[in-house]
């Protein structure tokens, strides 16, 4: 029965990898393209998270409905926070020090302040569909895997769609790649920065939804997901979403199948020592230049 | 100021230090402060890499618990050399054995020095950014390894049993806490000299531009691995007594966050330039917490240790040093 | 004579450089002698910083190679090619914000003549050294300040000090006179020849070609990465090859 083993490893991994496109998708826009190193990316995630829970709980709505109907706030608290990154950081130049503790203690103030308002207790969604599962031959899909999974590839391909097809998008990837062609194209490279930079926290509210359709979520959740999203970012080469998918759908794997023959307890050290060789050996990503 | 007379000046600073805490005779006071101290230790440490250099370490926690789980790895072997030695060493490991703290502590920090070494040899040739994220995810890696790694209990934890007496101190935890003052001392002295010689007019070109440190002749990898190795061996160094303070181990509390949190946001709000931000912030900070930790809870004082963090990198990017030079300049100026 | 004496100080051999599919520098060759005074131009992404960064380490050439003095120093990483003798500006001035003008010279006094075999300056001959090169650029009445408080121009003679700081041979002048006034221009330029005057060998790349004619012995033409032309200025302002590069037809 290892072959059926490994069969199921590998698709439980896929599906799990199409979740973490959705977790990467924000770090992949802000890091990748605008060069905005938002570790809090994680923390709005399980904010999405708690906010499906705490709709859920009241009024029974689908997490992915939810979620949806707050887009809007988490696009807004995406514009709010790039306007006092750029003022107080962005703009004045090279001070990558403060930045990066700017985000970390945005971090570290939501997990606190989920801790304080939920408690450090396991929370969970209801949903009809999360006991059941699809069975094809010895092959099996649990829905609550299946249905965040889909949802967030449909989404991940809204997003390439935007990114290559709009005007704005357009600009986003200018803004990343060629400067110079950006001023040509008469934009406000700043205004882009900041739609761009608000997107990437509006997919928050998705996957946060989704993460929580998955498994149950505590306030510290969002830690371990920073290496994890780090390095399918950078293992799928700095602002490219197709690498993304790619490397979300190979780290998912490589995890599966590491926690189905060695224990779950060893997965976490998978995507981080993955990161930390990526690093070491090539900054530029499995699928960079 | 020459460094003797420094050193001769923080030395009397802690003995009195240690003689008030004596005569108010609260083991309560010991416990508290042992808290702050650790915590200037770190921010220190911290602020040699990160502050002097400008390379942001997310990792002080994961440094903290190196130095932890040296000890409690001694520990272990120390309670079971029967059954891990040849028998013909049995007898003279029990005459070493349970290695004294002070071996313990440069052990702890020559360990998490050649891991800091190691990390900053992989990662510091990249941009600063990336640097930082491997170091966060240094701390994850780690903590997997110690949760799977039974010999030093693993995920359940380890119970540190040792004699609550100590010869000429008295409580175990007076003992811990004047270790915990010459490891103030020695990072204070080390942050001061860095920051006064050679060594530190380099770091200060890496943090400022390290295309033209290069071009003036900075040999910039070294001098980051040196602050990489330095801050690292500090950290752990740190850790190394808790075991004993605390008297139970388990990764959680090795690799607690607020480590991470705490060794950033004081050098932050205290003032990054010089060796003097960290101890205002630690001090600040600590003391804050302790007293907000008994009279609220400690998820509170976490969380305003947050607010104040972001409070300060948005308002006062040179922390409260900062703050007090420019009064103090606009002062003579008018 | 032997060799070593008629040797060039800098030796480029077929110098190559590539960023993904665009070649950036294609095959330079080019032997600049002890003492000359050399203008290297070329229109906006000729390759002239790309060949500055692979002369001076900030980056690895591909094929080629570069001798300075006698020596191979490709390969070699930025600050070993600093102490080897030869030092840069940079076209948007780098000075290490957090420190005064005086403190900025400093570094590569401390960090390059200092790190040479048989050389170590007490702190008073640092002081000393440091005022004197002040004096050359006229910044001495600066020494004090901090670099956010200087102009565009006091900033470009910062950056040429702190490179003269370094006792070089050989000096890379990249863009030092890019948006300044016609009369910083001049100054800028009779610094230079000071500079050289005390034996430094200089490579001015620059835009202004009023700077350049003043300034060239000898003038190198750079196009899309490849040498077009390499002589006296004013034979070199008479090839039609340049002329036709810098007007498009």
């Amino acid at each position: 029965m290892e072959f059926d083993l490994l069969i199921n490893a590998i698709i439980a991994g896929l599906m799990l990898g199409g979740f973490y496109a959705a977790v990467t998708a924000g770090i992949s826009i802000s890091f990748g393209m605008l060069d905005i190193v938002n570790i809090a990316h994680p923390g709005f995630i399980i904010l999405g998270s708690y906010i499906a829970y705490i709709v859920n709980a009241h009024f029974g709505v689908d997490p992915i409905v939810i979620a949806i109907v707050a887009l809007p706030a988490f696009y807004a608290l995406g514009s709010l926070i790039y306007q006092v990154y750029y003022q107080s950081f962005e703009k004045h130049g090279q001070d990558s020090l403060r930045g990066l503790a700017f985000f970390f203690g945005l971090l570290f103030v939501t997990e606190v302040s989920l801790n304080l308002i939920f408690g450090v207790d396991y929370r969970s969604v209801d949903v009809p569909y999360i006991g059941g599962s699809v069975s094809i031959g010895a092959m099996e899909f649990p829905v609550r895997m299946l249905v965040p999974c889909l949802v967030s590839l449909a989404m991940f391909g809204g997003l390439q769609l935007f990114m290559s097809r709009t005007f704005i998008g357009r600009a986003v990837m200018a803004v990343s790649q060629d400067p110079p062609a950006l001023q040509l194209m008469a934009v406000d490279p700043i205004r882009i920065k900041r739609i761009a930079f608000s997107i990437s926290i509006a997919t928050a509210s998705m996957a946060g939804a989704f993460l929580i359709i998955i498994q149950p979520v505590i306030p510290s959740a969002g830690r371990e997901y920073i290496g994890r999203v780090f390095a399918i970012c950078v293992l799928g080469g700095l602002g490219s979403l197709p690498g993304t998918l790619i490397a979300a759908l190979m780290i998912g794997v490589i995890e599966s199948i590491t926690s189905t023959f060695y224990g779950p307890s060893w997965s976490p050290a998978v995507s981080f020592g993955l990161l930390l060789l990526t690093l070491a050996v090539r900054p530029s990503g499995l699928f960079g230049r | 100021m020459r460094t003797p007379a420094f050193i001769l000046i923080l030395t009397v600073v802690a003995a009195a230090l240690y003689v008030a805490f004596d005569m108010v005779g609260s083991d309560y006071l010991f416990f508290a402060g042992y808290t702050v101290l650790q915590y200037i230790v770190l921010a220190t440490a911290w602020n040699i890499l990160g502050g002097y250099c400008g390379y942001v370490n997310f990792g002080s926690a994961g440094f903290f618990a190196i130095g932890v789980y040296t000890t409690v790895f001694f520990y272990a072997v120390g309670q079971r050399i029967d059954e891990i030695v040849p028998e013909f060493l049995v007898a003279p490991m029990q005459l070493i054995f349970p290695l004294p703290l002070p071996v313990l502590i440069v052990t702890a920090g020559a360990v998490a020095g050649f891991v800091g070494l190691g990390m900053g040899y992989l990662t510091l040739r990249l941009r600063g950014v990336f640097f930082a994220i491997a170091t966060l995810a240094f701390t994850v890696v780690l903590e997997t390894f110690i949760v799977n790694w039974s010999f030093v209990g693993g995920s359940r934890g380890a119970y540190i049993i040792v004699p609550n007496e100590v010869p000429v101190f008295g409580h175990l935890i007076q003992f811990l806490f004047a270790l915990m003052l010459v490891l103030v001392i020695v990072a204070l002295t080390t942050s001061r000299l860095i920051e006064r010689s050679k060594l530190g007019v380099g770091f200060a070109t890496i943090r400022d531009d390290e295309l033209a440190a290069e071009a003036s002749g900075v040999p910039t990898l070294r001098l980051k691995l040196v602050a990489t190795v330095v801050s690292g061996a500090l950290m752990g160094m740190a850790g190394a007594p808790f075991p004993y303070y605390i008297g139970y181990v388990e990764p959680g509390s090795a690799f607690n966050l607020s480590y991470a949190v705490n060794s950033i946001a004081m050098p932050m709000i205290g003032g990054t330039t010089s060796w003097v931000g960290p101890l205002v912030g630690a001090l600040l900070l600590g003391t804050l917490q302790q007293v907000a930790t008994v009279t609220i809870s400690s998820a509170v004082n976490l969380l305003i240790v947050g607010l104040l963090l972001i409070f300060f990198v948005i308002i006062a990017p040179r922390g409260i040093v900062g703050l007090i030079q420019d009064r103090w300049r606009g002062r003579s100026k008018s | 004579m032997s060799d070593t004496m008629t040797a060039p100080l800098l030796h480029i051999d077929q110098l190559g450089k590539r960023f993904g599919g665009f070649v950036a520098l294609d095959g330079v060759d080019l032997s600049v002698p002890k003492g000359q005074r050399l203008g290297l131009i070329g229109p906006n992404g000729s390759g002239k910083s790309t060949l500055v960064n692979c002369i001076c380490g900030t980056l690895q050439n591909e094929t080629g190679s570069v001798t300075f003095d006698g020596q191979r120093i490709d390969g070699m990483v930025a600050h070993q090619r600093t102490r080897h003798g030869l030092a840069r500006s940079f076209q948007l001035p780098r000075p290490f914000r957090s420190m005064t003008v005086a403190q900025n010279i400093r570094v590569p006094l401390l960090y390059t003549v200092n790190a040479r075999a048989g050389s170590h300056l007490s702190h008073s001959e640092l002081d000393d050294r440091c005022m004197e090169l002040l004096k050359l650029v006229t910044l001495d009445a600066k020494a004090g300040k901090y670099t956010t408080d200087l102009t565009q121009v006091e900033m470009r003679k910062l950056e040429l000090a702190r490179a003269m700081a370094a006792e070089p041979k050989l000096l890379i002048a990249d863009e030092s006179m890019a948006g300044l006034s016609h009369s910083e221009v001049e100054d800028i330029v009779a610094l230079l020849i000071r500079m050289n005057e005390r034996g430094v060998t200089i490579i001015m790349i620059e835009h202004i070609m009023r700077a350049v004619m003043t300034f060239s012995q000898r003038v190198v033409v750079l196009v899309s990465g490849k040498k077009i032309a390499d002589g006296n200025p004013d034979d070199v302002m008479k090839n039609t090859e340049v002329v036709g590069a810098y007007l498009g037809t």
